[in-house]
This record gives structure tokens, sequence and C-alpha cells, in this order.
């Protein structure tokens, strides 16, 4: 007898058998799966105290209110504040993802200094002094030339404090170019301005409607406040009925209670031809039109001049016969359309495609409002509003110096308040346009851009890159590395919204005027300084009068300035409610010449006088390419689970992305089965799309819910910026379009473009 | 011979010695190797009920034997009076630095686990790193409201008899997930009454939930 190798086996295997009649195998098992739970290197935030802090969201003009829990100083979630007025307690889901953007690995830490070529990535870390100077020098230089009227400052927006302040600056240093990314906004204000003759955005109250016809507008698909527009959502089947017209079965259509496809462009002519049947089949309020609106009737003007009025403007041109010929809606439907809005107790027409970031034309936007104007529900609950400018931002005249009283008589860069654009306010995408075109130096020498991101968001990236080309001196103020921050030749970096003091107003589209308070919540992260502050201390640097104009230690005492009589509230609960159009007395709304609402709107300038071009009428707008080689027509669209504007989409919503939307950094377009069958493409085909504007690759997604001969492609996508988790991930949709100016107002009016696709 | 040979090559004969040979060994070895399987079988068997237990836990002692019977009698509203709910239904837990030192801000009386206490934590400022028997996974959500305020539960059906407990007892730390014996239950093969309060494996919380409620709960509950 030998002890062998065979004896070390059978040992080996009554030392496994016997195991498995012990706790060994069992509890190691479990043991080990929670080990792997608490891997050392996997990352946790440290454990301690938590509580809560209330304050606004500002990733988009939504404003609601959120409640952001922290462990200790680190904030972990955001979540909806319940007694918000807004947003009541919901968030979308950019909302929900706001801490990626705190601690997202796209921050700008510090200000910064180009080295390389511009866009090339190469930066060096300089002092807040240091960046503070350069910037000053190049202005206090500029001004010293006599050329105030040069530099351009980009804002993401005109309403709330921080604008005023920029707008403050620009006037005391002497410069007219305080500029506003587009957004059917603008059109949507123009409207309103010359129908109502109040400045302010337009509300809807759909809370209380019951009857919601849409033009396109993507009312559950980020519109307006997203976060108020899904608990509409929520309680929609009790009382209301949705329909929405668009060339695309979009989330928005798909969850209304109709949809009624249309050729797109042509909202404007349908929304003319509803009106025909209204007034043929006196469906209209007859009360509110004879009483309060003017230039229904044809009219005669003081020198005795007959005058068109639109009533018979859209009899003569609108009949459905002829609509359906345009929009391809069939006329039995129109007829419905229009019986169904007339018949309802609260109807209301709002248009705008998509988010309401997209731009839009003035006539369809007319078109549109009149129809609320026909059904008699303006100003009404239930109906749509003025909301005015919230007046709370008062502050003492500035003075000004020789310079600048002299540049800020030279006219605007992009055109807007020129005779050509009379009623026009901002009109940014002209700006690459003018200054392509301009020869020699270029009309602006130095750009400031703050919570815009234009080298993204401007219609034809190229034109946009080699317009900033020629300017020599580009400032970003940017929180994060986006393209035009990394295009720059200085970033002088925000706070993000955690992290800093700032004034939300009411969101466009909604009717309660509100303004929220976002305050910092956590500390800052980095080396940044908020721009409210950097304004301030810029003026200081600039000293003389525009320093004067700046009374202020900070940003924030100026905002405390400016809020006074709300201050104590907002600090305390985030909102504060102002007067809005339900205190205002019914007979005071109407601030046009005549009083009333203006279907003929007097204040439209026009440069022929022909009462068509004053009306609001259909005026095709116009889309570039040539039907022959290129026979399809590119639309893009907007989702919710996506960040379409000068935002980055963070990595949480790109994870919610469907797998016929973005699949392995490729973008999918949508097409209908029958136009892909006709060419010879199938799902999945990978092709070269290509525009007049530019070309990508694409993937195809074949959908019966866009109209034959459409293609349409999500916005947010072909980001060549921020961090790996966004880059290079599709297309951008700016790319391939340009814009298309509309002859009346100057506005983008673009909302397609014809596009050809060909195999990869 | 050789023709024939080649014509039956199958039936050559083989020797009947070198067929009984491999036989024999094997039955000689087989029993050999039969003990060796059982001496393995009984040594893991022995050790894995035995050893393996004990060598599974390390032992700590909390940085401060604590007497929880000496403080309820100082206390009026008894457990709650440091484990309480907060205004918003959240549960404190075990009390931070702050609140202790509401009455420990100096040494009061003789015993030297409270003066270790004031030297070591009270007047650096420091918090005491306990050791909570009952430190759960952070997957898990447990909410005491519900269980304290919501069924009506004592603390000490969960947490065992430990406010009459005059001593801390040794933190006996599974060496492979950090967290305490107390969760699996002293006994490896989980049977028999758990000593100190209720096992809290999911198991047997669902195993509760099921005699109180009629339900084991879905997962949602505690994995939100
Ligand atoms: S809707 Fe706008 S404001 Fe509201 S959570 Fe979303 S991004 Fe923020």
């Amino acid at each position: 007898m030998k002890i062998d190798r065979r004896s070390f086996i059978s040992l080996g295997v009554g030392v496994i058998v016997g195991s498995t009649l012990t706790p060994v195998p069992w509890k190691l098992t479990d043991d080990i799966s929670i080990w792997t739970q608490n891997w050392p290197w996997t990352p946790v935030p440290k454990d301690g105290p938590d509580s809560y802090k209330t304050s606004v969201c500002t990733l988009c003009p939504g404003g609601c209110g959120i409640r952001v829990r922290k462990i200790v100083d680190r904030a972990v979630k955001i979540d909806g504040l319940p007694e918000h007025p807004v947003s009541q307690g919901k968030l979308c889901p950019l909302g929900h993802s706001g801490l990626q953007f705190l601690y997202g690995p796209s921050r700008v830490k510090a200000p910064m200094k180009r080295v390389g070529k511009r866009g090339e990535g190469k930066w060096q870390k300089i002092t807040w002094e240091e960046a503070i100077s350069a910037v000053t020098g190049k202005l206090k230089e500029l001004r010293d030339e006599q050329k105030p009227h040069t530099v351009a400052w980009v804002a993401g927006d005109d309403r709330g404090t921080l604008p005023q302040l920029i707008y403050r600056f620009l006037t005391a240093y002497g410069s007219p170019n305080f500029i506003r990314p587009p957004t059917v906004q603008d059109a949507y204000e123009l409207a309103a301005y010359l129908m109502q003759g109040q400045q302010g955005t337009v509300g809807f109250d759909i809370e209380n409607a019951d009857h919601v016809l849409s033009f396109g507008t993507g009312l559950f698909q980020g519109w307006s406040s997203p976060a108020r527009m899904l608990s509409i959502y929520g309680k929609m089947h009790d009382n209301k009925k949705f329909v929405q017209i668009e060339p695309r079965l979009s989330d928005t259509a798909a969850k209304a209670h109709q949809w009624v496809p249309i050729t797109p462009g042509t909202e404007g002519a349908l929304a003319l031809g509803i009106a025909h049947v209204m007034i043929r089949e006196s469906l209209y309020n007859e009360a509110f039109v004879s009483k309060w609106a003017f230039g229904f009737e044809d009219w005669t003007d003081d020198s005795g001049k007959r005058h068109m009025g639109f009533k018979n403007l859209v009899l003569k041109d609108y009949a459905p016969e002829i609509v359906a010929e345009i929009t391809s809606v069939p006329k039995p439907m129109i007829e419905k359309l229009a019986r169904q809005f007339a018949r309802a107790k609260k109807p209301i027409a709002v248009s705008g495609r998509g988010q309401g970031h997209l731009p839009g034309s003035l006539d369809e936007c007319m078109a549109v409002h009149a129809l609320n104007a026909l059904a008699g529900n303006i100003n009404q609950p239930g109906g749509v509003s003025v909301v005015a400018e919230p007046d709370y931002a008062k502050w003492p005249e500035v003075n000004i110096d020789k310079t600048a009283s002299k540049g800020l008589q030279n006219a605007r860069v992009d055109g807007a308040g020129s005779d050509q654009y009379p009623n026009a306010r901002f009109l940014l995408h002209r700006l690459p346009e003018v200054i392509n075109s301009t020869k020699g130096d270029s009309p602006v020498q130095a750009l400031l851009v703050s919570d815009a991101n234009p080298l993204y968001t401007l219609p034809d990236t190229q034109a946009t890159k080699a317009a900033l080309d020629k300017i020599p001196f580009l400032v970003s103020f940017s929180s994060f590395m986006d393209e035009t921050a990394s295009y720059s030749d200085y970033i002088l970096p925000d706070h993000v919204f955690l992290e800093s003091y700032s004034d939300v107003p009411t969101p466009p589209g909604t009717v309660q005027p509100v303004i929220g308070l976002s305050k910092p919540v956590v500390r800052p992260q980095y080396d940044t300084r908020p721009v409210g502050n950097l304004v301030i201390q810029m003026a200081k640097a600039m000293g003389s009068f525009v320093e004067k104009a700046f009374a202020w230690k900070d940003y924030q005492a100026y905002l405390k300035d400016a809020l006074k009589d709300h201050w104590d509230q907002l600090e305390k609960k985030g909102f504060a409610f102002i007067k809005g159009p339900q205190d205002i007395p019914f007979t005071d709304q109407f601030n046009t010449t005549t009083g009333k609402f203006e279907f003929y709107p007097s204040a439209r300038n026009n440069a022929n006088g022909k009462d068509k071009d004053i009306l609001p009428n259909f005026t095709k707008v116009a889309i570039e390419g040539e039907s022959g080689q290129l026979p399809l027509i590119l639309v893009p669209y907007d989702s919710i689970r996506l960040a379409g504007g000068e935002i980055g989409n963070p990595p949480f919503m790109t994870k919610t992305i469907d797998e016929t939307v973005l699949l392995d950094q490729t973008v999918f377009v949508e097409i209908n089965p029958k136009t892909a069958r006709k060419m010879g493409f199938f799902e999945g085909d990978r092709v070269r799309l290509s525009t007049p504007r530019g070309q990508a690759e694409v993937k195809l997604h074949l959908y019966e819910g866009v109209e034959p001969g459409v293609v349409a492609m999500p916005r947010g996508f072909g980001h060549t910026a921020y961090s790996k988790y966004l880059t290079d991930k599709g297309v951008n949709f700016n790319k391939l379009i340009g814009p298309i100016e509309d002859p009346m107002s100057g506005l983008n009016a673009a909302w397609g473009i014809r596009a050809n696709i060909t195999k990869a | 011979m050789n023709t024939n040979d080649q014509q039956h090559p199958a039936s050559h004969p083989a020797s009947p010695e070198s067929g009984d040979a491999p036989e024999k060994r094997s039955n000689g070895s087989g029993w050999f190797i039969l003990l060796f399987f059982i001496i393995g079988f009984i040594g893991s068997v022995l050790s894995g009920w035995l050893l393996f237990p004990n060598m599974l836990y390390s032992e700590k002692e909390q940085p401060i034997d604590f007497n929880h019977e000496l403080h309820m009698g100082v206390v009026y509203e008894g457990c709650q009076s440091c484990h309480y709910f907060r205004s918003d239904g959240s549960f404190s837990g075990i009390p931070d630095l702050y609140s202790c030192s509401g009455c420990h801000q100096f040494v009061q009386g003789t015993d030297p686990e409270e003066e270790k206490f004031v030297n070591e934590y009270v007047l650096p400022n420091k918090e005491v790193p306990w050791l909570v028997y009952s430190k759960q996974p952070d997957c898990v959500f447990f909410s005491h409201a519900a269980h304290v305020k919501g069924a009506g539960m004592d603390c000490k059906t969960c947490h065992g008899d430990i406010g009459h407990s005059t001593h801390s007892r040794p933190y006996q730390e599974n060496r492979l997930t950090g967290y305490s014996r107390d969760i699996w239950g002293y006994n490896i093969a989980r049977l028999g009454e758990a000593k100190h309060g209720m096992r809290m494996k999911m198991n047997d919380c669902a195993d509760c939930h099921e005699k109180e409620t009629g339900h084991k709960g879905y997962c949602f509950q505690c994995h939100q």
C-alpha cells in the first residue's frame, strides 16, 4: 500500500463532498456576492447626514421648482418641488439629470486662455485678474478707437435680471448689440405685440381649456414648461381634447386624441382655412369680434382709402378646397376641425413647431392667433393671454459719455430694428451672413457669449464657423466646454445653476406670472465666477462712465435690489407670484392704436402697404434646394429625451434613447416605407444624407408616421465638444440647414430643407 | 506457424497471472482511497461546522463601551430619547456627537469610558465611529417609521433587548462583507431563536412580512 496521487485526489473529493454538507459553500457564495457590491475601488460618495435645499431649475426656460437632497455637502438627487405653482412637483428628464451638469466632466474648471489655434483644444490656465483684464483691455482698446459698436454680446435670454445687467453694460459701454438666440418666441411675441399691442410672452391656459388645437407644437415633447405639460398630460383625459396637426406622428401626436397629418410648412394655410369655415358658418364669437376686434370687416382709413378686412381675405382666398390643395388635409377634415374648435367652450389654438426652440413664421403665428380671437378666447380663463414682461427690474438711468452715445447711434449688426426689419428685436441668425458678406474687417470685432452656444445652435454650422473665424476676439462665459467655448480665445467660466443665484422669469407659454429664484445648493465646485459678478467686475475695470452705471458690490446685491419686494418670499419659498393678465381689467388689455384686438395690425410696418401683407396671410416660406436633384424634404423633430438647444444632452438622457434613434454613434432619420421602397432602401440602411448646406452619414428607420417624401431627424445630436459622453454621437441638424428669412419680419422661418439620400 | 498466427490474431491466449494481478492491487488501494476520502470528508465537515464560522468573523470592540441601562435610567422617553424620529418622519439612528455632548460636555461621573468619550471625542469634536450591528447595504431601503409608527412594533423586536444591556458586546465583523454577524445570525445554520434580536437577511424580512401581512412584499419596496 502506498500513498499516491490517487489518494490525494480522493482526499480532495472527500473534502469537496464533505463541504457540501457544511455551510461553507453556501455562506461563501452569499458573502462573496455582497463583497463584490462593496469593492473598495467602486466609487461611493461619502455617507453622512442628509438635508434638502429648494431652488429652481434653469436648464430650460421652464423654471421648475426643485428640491435637492444632499449628503453632507454633496448633492445626490434632484426632485420636483410639490408646492411650485407651475411644475407642481414634476420634473422633466433634463431636470432629473441636473447633477450631471454639476459634477460632469465637461465643466471648465478655471479661467482659460487659448494657446493653440482656435478650436485646437490647447489651453492655458490663467488667473481671474488676467482673464478680466484681457477682456476689458480689448474692450477699452475698441472704445479708444471709437468702435464700441463693434462689440456684440450673445446672451441666452433677454428676460430676467442678468440680461438686463448685460444690456446695461453694453449701453454704458456704447454698443447696441445685445443679441438673443432666435426661438419661436420671437414670432409669438411679435404677433402678440402687433395684434394686441402688448409686449410680453404669450400664455396658454391649457389647464382650464377644453380643446387644444396645436399646429405642430410639441406640447408633450418639452414645450413651454415641460414638467407642467407632463402634469397636464396626466390629467388630460378628464375634460380636454387635444388635436395635433403635424407632418410627423410625434410623441405629442401619438398622445393626442387626434392626429392630422399635413404637408410641412403649410400650417398657416390650414389655420386660415379653419377661419374660413368658422366665418362662413357663423361659428365665430360675434360678441367679441364686433366689440373688441378691429380689421375683421373691411374698413376705411382717415384718408378715405378702403382696406380689406380679415373676413374678406379669408372668405376669398382660403376656401377649404383651396386649403386642401395646399395642405393635403382633406376638405371634410378642415370643416370638421373648424366645427370642433368653434363649438368647444374654451378652445385654444397654438403654433410653433417642436419645443418652441425652432424658428417660426410671423404670418403663421398671426393666423393661428386669429383663431383664438375668432373664438373670443383672448385674455380669458382657459384662453390665451399676453403675459407682460415683469417690471421688477427697474434701475436708475444710465449716464453715458460721448463715445457711448455715438456708438449707440450705430445700427445693430444683426439688422433688427432697421428699416428693413422694423419690428424684429433680435436677428442672431443673420449675423454669420452679415459678417461673411462684409469685405474687409468684420463688423464685429469682439463677441462675448453667455448662456448660449451659437456654434451649435445656429443654422448652417459651416457659415457660423466662418463668421467666428473673422471675429478677432471671442470670449465665452460657458460653464462647459461646449462648441462655442472650445472655439473661443478666452473662457471665463460661469457657475452652474446649482451654485449660484439667479431669477427665473415666467416660463413662456404659462399664464400665471411667477418669478423663481435659483439659489446655490452646493458651494462652487471649481474656480468659476457668476457672469453677473463678472459684468460688474468688468465695468469696474473699465472705469469712468461704465463703472458709474454699476453701483452694486456684486450680482447678488443687484439681484436683491431688483427683487426687493419679493426677496424674502423668494428666499423662503423659491417663487413668488407677480401681477398678471388676470389682474388687469379686460378693457385695458389691448394697447393697440385702436384699443382693440387687431386682425389688421396697424402697427405692422410694411413697405408696399398692401393689405394682404399686413393681414395674417399665408405666404409659403420658401424651402432651400432644387426639387429635381433633392427629391426629399428634411425636417427636424424634438424629443423630451434629448436636449436640442445650447445645452448638451446629459448621459442619463442619452441612455433613454431608442435604438431606432441612435445606435453605435449613428443617428437614424425617419422615412416613410413607401418612399424608402421607391428609392430602394431598407430598414437600417446606412446612407449619405445631403442638403444644399452639408452632408452626413446616417441610417434609415422606416416609419409610417412621417409623410411620404419627408425625412425627419432628431435635434440634439452631433456635438463636437463637451465630453466623450456626447462628442461624435450622430449629426447636428443645424449642420444641414440654413436660415430662411421671413420676408416680413426678418425672423428665421426655415422649417425644413430639400435633401437626398444615396447609398453610403 | 507464422501464417497461423496471422490467421488467428485474436485467439492469442492471455496468461492467467497477468489477468489477476491488477484486480488484487485495486482491491487493496481501493480501501486506501476510500479511507482518504473519509478523512477528507469528515475533516471537511468538522471544520466547515466548527472552524469556519470562527474564521469568517473578526472581533472588534466598540470605540466606547456604552451602558444602555444606565442611560435608560436617566432619560424620560425610553429609546426615543436618543433614537428619535425627525419632523419629516425620517429616523435619526445613532445619535451624533452633538446630541451626546448636550450632557457630556465635561466628564460627569467616574466611569473611565465616559472620561475616554469626553477626552477622545467630545473635546476634539470628533464623531464616534460606532460599529452598527444592524447596518445594511446601500441598496436596501428601510423605513423605521413604517415599522415603529405604522405597525406599532417595539425596538426590541428586531434589535433585541439592547436597551437593558450594560456593556457593548464585541462587534463580529464578516471578513468578506464587513457587515455584522448579527445580520446572518450567530448560528451559522440559521436555526433556532436568533441571538440579539432578529436576523436581518432579506429572507428574514420576507418571512416576517409573510407572517404579519400575508405577503412577502415586492422587490421595489426595499430596493428603491
Ligand atoms: S422642464 Fe426645464 S426647468 Fe423644468 S426640470 Fe426640465 S429642464 Fe428643468
